[in-house]
C-alpha cells in the first residue's frame, strides 16, 4: 500500500531556505571571481575518504599507527583506559570459521557525523570537504562526541601536554581524533598512515576524491564491492573497507 | 582582561622613553630580544593586535583549510624563541618564555600553550615539570616552600602537638 507524499510545512519551509542559500551561494561565486578566494581552503566540490582493503593489511603490522603517532604527535601514558588512540588495529574473529582479519579503525568520517550533532558548541564540525574535525579553540571538553561516535573513534586528553607537533595541536581537556592529516592533505599530500601502508609494500589503503569519478578510490569502489563499518546506521562514513 | 591589556599599554607607554637606548628601566616588563627582521608594522601595532591577527586566522585555518596565513603562532617563534642556555629553548613553563614577559607582567594568562607548541619547530621539549613529579616530589616541593614561609618545622601547618 503506498501512500501519495505529504509536503509538510516544515518542508515547505526547507525548500523556501534552499532557494535563499542559492542567492546567497551565487552571491559568493561573483565575489570568488573578484579574487577574494581563499587559496589551499577546503573543497566543497572534493569529498575525502578512505578505501581500505582489509585482506591486504597484515595482522602484525602497525606502520599505520605509528606514522599517526609521529605525524601528529599522540603517545601513550601507559593507561590502556585513557590513552589517545586516534587509529587503532581491530581484529576480528569470525567464530564458526576462526579466520581472523585485521584491520585500521579511525574516525569515518562521516557525511552525517552523530558527533558534530551533539556537539554543544560548534568545535566537532565538518569541513566543506568533508573531514570530521575538532575546533579546540572552542572545545570544552564535554564528551558528548565521544559518546555519540559509534565507531569509538575519539580520545580526550586527560594529561597536560607538551612537546606537540607543529601540524596537530593537542591539549589536556580537549576532544581529538584522527583528522585526515588535514594539514597534508591542504598540501596536496597524502594522509602518513596511507604512505606508511605504501611504504611496507602492503598497500591496504587508497585515499582520495570520492566525489570525483576518475580518481582511484572511486573506480575501485565502482568495481569491487566495499562496506561501511556500521552501515545500519546511514552515516555515509568517507572511509570504505573492501573484502570485510 | 580588556583592563589588563589597558593597563599593559599605559605601562609600556610609560616605559618607552626610557627603552630609547635599547634598555629598560625595570618599570615595564623586560622583553627578550628577538632575532631575524622587526615587524614591518611596527612594535606598537604588534603589542596591540598581535591576538587579533592571530585569531582570525586561527579560524581561516581550521575551518576552511587556509595555510598561506599572514601569522601563525608557530612563525612567532622562529624570531621570539628564547634560549634556555643549553643549546635548547625555554618552554611556556619558564619564567623567560617571550610570551611570558608581558603576560605575566600584566597578570594575563595565556590559554595558547594550553596545546599549541611554545617552542620552534623540532626542538624536543623536556618532559614537563608538573607532568613529571611524583608525588613525594611534589610533597618536597611545598614542604620546602612552607619551610621557607614558616620556619623549619612548622610546615605542617602548626597542627602537631
Amino acid at each position: 500500500m503506498s501512500q501519495p507524499p505529504k509536503i509538510s510545512r516544515r518542508d515547505l519551509l526547507k525548500s523556501g531556505g534552499s532557494a535563499v542559500t542559492l542567492t546567497i551561494a551565487s552571491g559568493v561565486t561573483l565575489m570568488a571571481f573578484g579574487g577574494s578566494e581563499v587559496q589551499g581552503a577546503a573543497d566543497a566540490g572534493k569529498r575525502w575518504g578512505l578505501l581500505i582493503d582489509v585482506n591486504k593489511c597484515a595482522k602484525d603490522c602497525t606502520a599505520c599507527i605509528t606514522a599517526c603517532q609521529d605525524e601528529n604527535g599522540w603517545k601513550g601514558h601507559g593507561n590502556r583506559e585513557t590513552d589517545a588512540q586516534w587509529i587503532r588495529k581491530v581484529t576480528l574473529k569470525n567464530k564458526a570459521t576462526g579466520h581472523e582479519t585485521a584491520m585500521p579503525v579511525m574516525c569515518q568520517h562521516c557525511e552525517k557525523p552523530p558527533c558534530v550533532d551533539v556537539c554543544p558548541t560548534g568545535a566537532s564540525f565538518k569541513r566543506k570537504d568533508g573531514i570530521v574535525l575538532v575546533d579546540k579553540h572552542i572545545c570544552i571538553g564535554c564528551r558528548y562526541c565521544m559518546m555519540a561516535c559509534p565507531f569509538k573513534a575519539r580520545s580526550f586528553v586527560h594529561e597536560p601536554t607538551n612537546n606537540q607537533s607543529v601540524n596537530a595541536p593537542r591539549g589536556q581537556g580537549t576532544v581529538e581524533s584522527c583528522t585526515l592529516c588535514v594539514h597534508r592533505v591542504d598540501k596536496g599530500q597524502i594522509p602518513a598512515c596511507v604512505e606508511a601502508c605504501d611504504a611496507t609494500g602492503n598497500g591496504a589503503m587508497i585515499f582520495g576524491d570520492l566525489k570525483d569519478p576518475e580518481s582511484e578510490i572511486s573506480k575501485r569502489l565502482a568495481e569491487f564491492p566495499s562496506v561501511a563499518l556500521r552501515g545500519d546506521l546511514e552515516l555515509n562514513p568517507g572511509v570504505r573497507y573492501a573484502e570485510l | 582582561m580588556r583592563l589588563a591589556l589597558l593597563f599593559l599599554g599605559l605601562a609600556l607607554a610609560l616605559v618607552s622613553p626610557a627603552s630609547a637606548d635599547g634598555t629598560w628601566a625595570g618599570l615595564g616588563p623586560s622583553v627578550p630580544k628577538a632575532t631575524g627582521e622587526p615587524h614591518p608594522e611596527g612594535n606598537a601595532y604588534m603589542r596591540r593586535h598581535h591576538m587579533q591577527l592571530m585569531r582570525h586566522d586561527r579560524n581561516l585555518t581550521v575551518h576552511d583549510g587556509d595555510r598561506d596565513v599572514g601569522a601563525s603562532l608557530s612563525e612567532c617563534f622562529e624570531c621570539h624563541a628564547v634560549e634556555d642556555g643549553a643549546g635548547g629553548y625555554v618552554t611556556y613553563e619558564s619564567e623567560q618564555h617571550f610570551c611570558r614577559a608581558c603576560h605575566d607582567f600584566a597578570a594575563v594568562k595565556v590559554d595558547c600553550f594550553m596545546c599549541h607548541r611554545s617552542t620552534p619547530e623540532g626542538f624536543e621539549e623536556p618532559p614537563m615539570h608538573a607532568f613529571d613529579a611524583t608525588p613525594e616530589q611534589d610533597i618536597q616541593v611545598t614542604r620546602s616552600f612552607l619551610d621557607h614561609a614558616f620556619g623549619p618545622g612548622k610546615s605542617d601547618g602548626g597542627r602537631t602537638e
